[in-house]
Formats: structure tokens, C-alpha cells, sequence
């Protein structure tokens, strides 16, 4: 029971320092400043709420990947010297690792959260479009929570900063830019067949995919579905098919920190 | 010895050692370490005694760095046993480091914290009260105008000045020194040379890696010589001498070219 306390209260007082150190770096803040402006000037230039929302989607799918892994991944291997130095502290491997997780995603998903709300809530509109709002501020925040489990588990493969940041930026394309080609290039080779299954489940394979059907269903706008999207709808309908993306959304997080925390665990630094 | 309450004394495996009882700080048999087909420690065996400043010399790439890594946690070796005041070190022991001050080579700290915060969180995460700390480094160092300011804004010798500060500040029983003069003025290195001597006279135990000769001459009591991960000499500093004609650059070099 000791045990349990002191650990979470060593988490916690690395966790304080880490926050101090990037929130001072201010490129937390500039990222809610961007969010901020952005989403103001949809408000200027498109109207309603709900296609502030929609513009704001794509935003959202490409750049808190693109953020999350190329911050995230620095961020750690400036701190490489100083994760050794911690570590020959009294200080479990565990705790480290919670405290560097926790300081990237709590001021990446702050500023991100800050910085989309804020000008919904002064624009009037928070209240009337609260149902896709919430789901875009949850999908950007998962998404944030994977990509920043991503860039540990590369930062904590990869020695080399050169070839970390080069996987990193090799895994954005791949998911963000690529894959939907991909799957595309599929369903136009095998249109004779049924493709429902696979289509889901290339849909599940990659976050970035599954967070755009999961906002895109909650929209009634089959239209931008893209072909992943319309097997979704098709098999799910509304509800129950965002919950269950929301779902492995969450999985996406899970299994690539799992991942990292097991690597960081048995490394030799 | 005629002290009756040195037996009531529960033994804490962590207590300081009195000097006295001459029993090792640190100890260490067979460590083997392999990072692939590269064999990087091959069976080093290594005791660190109270009041003793052991030398570990060799080549670049002769498995320094990551002897001491293995010593700290950071490197999980493949085989060997390291004992701590007595007791043997399971993998995930953590307790002991709280007993170690370990002094990196070219450390980096976090660009926008301060000295100040980076003492605070050392002293954080081991519940040290502030009255117990050893403060004579930052004193000897003038350090504390510097103490407020980020430390991606100090040169790199203010910055070694922190990380000589940090090893000393908790009373360490052992401390780990990589290349500690490095990059230091003359004037710090002195106070440092002076702290090391201050700190071994009252029996901790040091662990030192330098490629300054005359520093291992003024610091060292013993010397481990390592060449491709295993020990090939193991001795006094003053025997190590004997064997280069009473000089010990003489000797190390002699040892560096020697053929097997």
C-alpha cells in the first residue's frame, strides 16, 4: 500500500517538473494560439457551427497526427540525457515514463481542447452544437493520446534522432496520406466482390481512418464519407457504429502505449 | 572496539558504512553484457571499498560507459551479480540509487527549468530535508547567482558545476564520476579534486573514469584497467606506477599497446 502512494507521488513530482519545462517552451501554447485562430476565422468565413466543426475536421485528422509525432518525438530525445540522469535516481521506470507520457499529452490536448472551444463558446455556438463538438474534441484528443504513444515507442526504438524523426514522418504519411489511396486503389480492384468486412477492418487498422468515420457519422454527411465511411454506415448505421469507434479509437491508444511502456521498460539507455 | 553499542545496532543494508569496518561499498562478479554479436562486457569483476577511489581506465570502446550504466540500472546486463552494502541487487531495486551521487559526463538538463528546480526535484524524489544536504559544492562553486537562471542559457561548465553539486548533495556512500573535470575552470576543478578527497577521507567510496592522467594520479587509489570488456589489470595506483618506471602515463599507455 506504501508502495502504491510513493510510486504515483513520484509520477506525479516528475510529472510537475516535465509540464513546467513544455509549457515554458511555448510550443504548447502557439499550438492553442493556432487552434484558436484557425477555428475563429472558420466562424468569420463560414457560418454555422456545424460546418466549423466539418472544416475543422480535417485540420484536426492531419495535423494533430503530424504534431503529436514530430513535438513528441523531439521533445524526447532532448530529454534523452536527462531521462539517464533520472533514472540513476531512486525513481522506477514506470513512474518516468508516466510523468514524460503525461507531460506531452496533457498540454498537447489542452491546447488543443482550449484552443477549438474557446471560440466556439464565444461565437454562441458551444451550446447548440455541443453533440459534434464533443466528438471532435474526443476524436482530437485520442488521436493525440496514439500519435504521442507512437513517437515514444519510436524515440525508445530508434537510437538514432536522424532515424526517429524519419519513421515518424514515414508512419504520418503512411496513415494520414497514404493509406486512404490505399484503400481506394482496393475497393476499385475488387469491386466485383463484397467488401464490406474488409473495408472495416481496413478502417480499424488505422486511427486516423477510424476517427473521420466515427465524426463523419455523427454529421449525416454521407457524401464526404469516402468508401471506408459508407461500409461503416452501411453495416452500423448512426449510433451504435461511432460508439464502436470511439471504441477502437481507444484501443489505438492502449496497444501502442503498452508497446512503448514495454520497450522503455527492458531498454538499456 | 570496546563500544558496547555498536552491537545493538540493527544492520540496515543501506546505512552508511562505518569506515572502520573496511567491507565493500559495492561489489560486483562475472557482469556480461552483449548488444548483439558485439560483446561489450565479458565477466568484470570490480569492489568498491569505502574510503577507496577506484579508477576504471581503458580505451574508447573498451566497455567503460557501460560498466557504470549497469551499475546504475541503466543497462540491464545479461549475467553477473552486483551486491550493494551487502546485499544483492534485483533487477528492479531502485532504493539504492537514493545511496549513489553520480556525476554524468556533459549532462543535459531540461532547456527551461532552472538549477534551482532541477536540485529541487533530486532532493523531491528522494524526501531529502533540506537541512541534510551538503551545500559546500554550490558554495565552493559560487553557483547560486546561476541558480535562477534556464538552463539552456548556461555555458556547459556552469552546467557540469550543477551536475558535480547534484552527486554530492545527498551524502552519498558511493559516488560515480565520468570525466568529471571535464569542461570545468581550474579553479572548479580544484574545489571538485578537494570535495572528492574530503568526501573519500570520510570513508565514501569512488568510482572514477578520467583520461587525465595526472587527475587519476591525485584522485585514484586503485586502478581497473579494461580492454575489450574484460579486466586486465587490476591493482594500486601505486603498483600500476612501479610497472611504468614510476611514471603512470608510462604504465597505462604500457598497458593500452600491450598485446594479449
Amino acid at each position: 500500500m506504501m508502495d502504491v502512494v510513493s510510486n504515483r507521488s513520484s509520477a506525479l513530482r516528475l510529472l510537475s517538473y516535465e509540464l513546467r519545462d513544455v509549457l515554458r517552451g511555448r510550443w504548447a501554447i502557439a499550438y492553442a494560439a493556432f487552434f484558436l485562430l484557425v477555428t475563429d476565422a472558420f466562424f468569420r468565413f463560414s457560418g454555422g457551427g456545424e460546418q466549423v466543426v466539418l472544416s475543422l475536421v480535417n485540420v484536426v485528422l492531419i495535423l494533430i497526427p503530424l504534431v503529436s509525432l514530430v513535438f513528441g518525438i523531439s521533445y524526447l530525445y532532448n530529454a534523452r540525457e536527462f531521462t539517464e540522469l533520472m533514472l540513476a535516481q531512486p525513481v522506477r521506470r514506470r513512474d518516468l515514463f508516466l510523468a514524460l507520457y503525461g507531460g506531452l499529452v496533457l498540454p498537447l490536448s489542452l491546447g488543443f481542447v482550449a484552443g477549438v472551444a474557446l471560440p466556439f463558446a464565444w461565437h454562441g455556438a458551444a451550446a447548440e452544437h455541443a453533440g459534434p463538438l464533443v466528438r471532435l474534441l474526443a476524436s482530437g484528443v485520442l488521436l493525440t493520446a496514439t500519435f504521442l504513444a507512437l513517437a515514444i515507442l519510436l524515440a525508445t526504438r530508434f537510437d538514432d534522432r536522424v532515424k526517429g524523426l524519419g519513421a515518424a514522418l514515414f508512419v504520418w504519411l503512411g496513415l494520414a496520406v497514404l493509406y486512404d489511396g490505399l484503400v481506394l486503389l482496393v475497393a476499385y480492384t475488387f469491386s466485383a466482390y463484397p467488401l464490406e468486412t474488409p473495408m472495416l477492418v481496413m478502417t480499424a487498422l488505422n486511427p486516423i481512418s477510424l476517427a473521420r468515420v466515427s465524426l463523419l457519422l455523427s454529421m449525416d454527411i454521407a457524401a464526404l464519407l469516402g468508401y471506408t465511411g459508407a461500409a461503416f454506415e452501411q453495416v452500423f448505421g448512426g449510433g451504435f457504429g461511432s460508439v464502436l469507434a470511439f471504441g477502437t479509437l481507444l484501443v489505438w491508444v492502449l496497444i501502442p502505449l503498452a508497446l512503448a511502456f514495454r520497450r522503455f521498460s527492458r531498454k538499456d539507455f | 572496539m570496546t563500544n558496547v553499542n555498536l552491537h545493538l545496532v540493527v544492520p540496515d543494508p543501506l546505512a552508511v558504512p562505518s569506515p572502520e569496518r573496511n567491507e565493500p561499498i559495492m561489489e560486483i562478479f562475472g557482469l556480461a553484457k552483449r548488444y548483439g554479436k558485439n560483446e561489450v562486457l565479458r565477466g568484470v569483476d570490480l569492489t568498491l571499498r569505502p574510503g577507496r577511489v577506484t579508477a576504471v581506465v581503458g580505451p574508447n570502446g573498451s566497455g567503460k560507459t557501460t560498466l557504470i550504466k549497469a551499475l546504475l540500472g541503466l543497462v540491464r546486463p545479461d549475467s553477473g551479480q552486483i551486491r550493494f552494502n551487502g546485499t544483492e541487487l534485483a533487477p528492479n531495486d531502485i532504493a539504492y540509487r537514493a545511496r549513489i551521487g553520480y556525476m554524468p559526463q556533459a549532462p543535459r538538463f531540461p532547456d527551461h527549468l532552472t538549477g534551482r528546480e532541477i536540485l529541487a526535484l533530486l532532493r523531491d524524489l528522494r524526501d531529502a530535508s533540506p537541512e541534510s544536504l551538503d551545500r559546500s559544492l554550490l558554495e565552493a562553486f559560487r553557483l547560486d547567482p546561476e541558480l535562477d537562471k534556464p538552463l539552456r542559457t548556461l555555458s556547459g561548465g556552469t552546467r557540469q558545476k550543477l551536475n558535480a553539486v547534484a552527486a554530492f548533495l545527498f551524502r552519498p556512500d558511493l559516488v560515480i564520476l565520468d570525466e568529471p573535470t571535464a569542461g570545468l575552470d581550474p579553479v572548479a576543478s580544484v574545489a571538485l579534486k578537494d570535495k572528492v578527497a574530503a568526501r573519500v577521507a570520510d570513508g565514501v567510496a569512488g568510482l572514477l573514469t578520467s583520461h587525465i592522467v595526472s587527475e587519476l594520479e591525485v584522485l585514484a587509489d586503485d586502478v581497473v584497467f579494461l580492454m575489450e570488456g574484460q579486466v586486465r589489470f587490476a591493482g594500486s595506483v601505486t603498483e600500476l606506477k612501479d610497472a611504468g618506471d614510476g611514471r603512470l602515463d608510462r604504465a597505462i599507455v604500457q598497458l593500452m599497446t600491450e598485446k594479449e
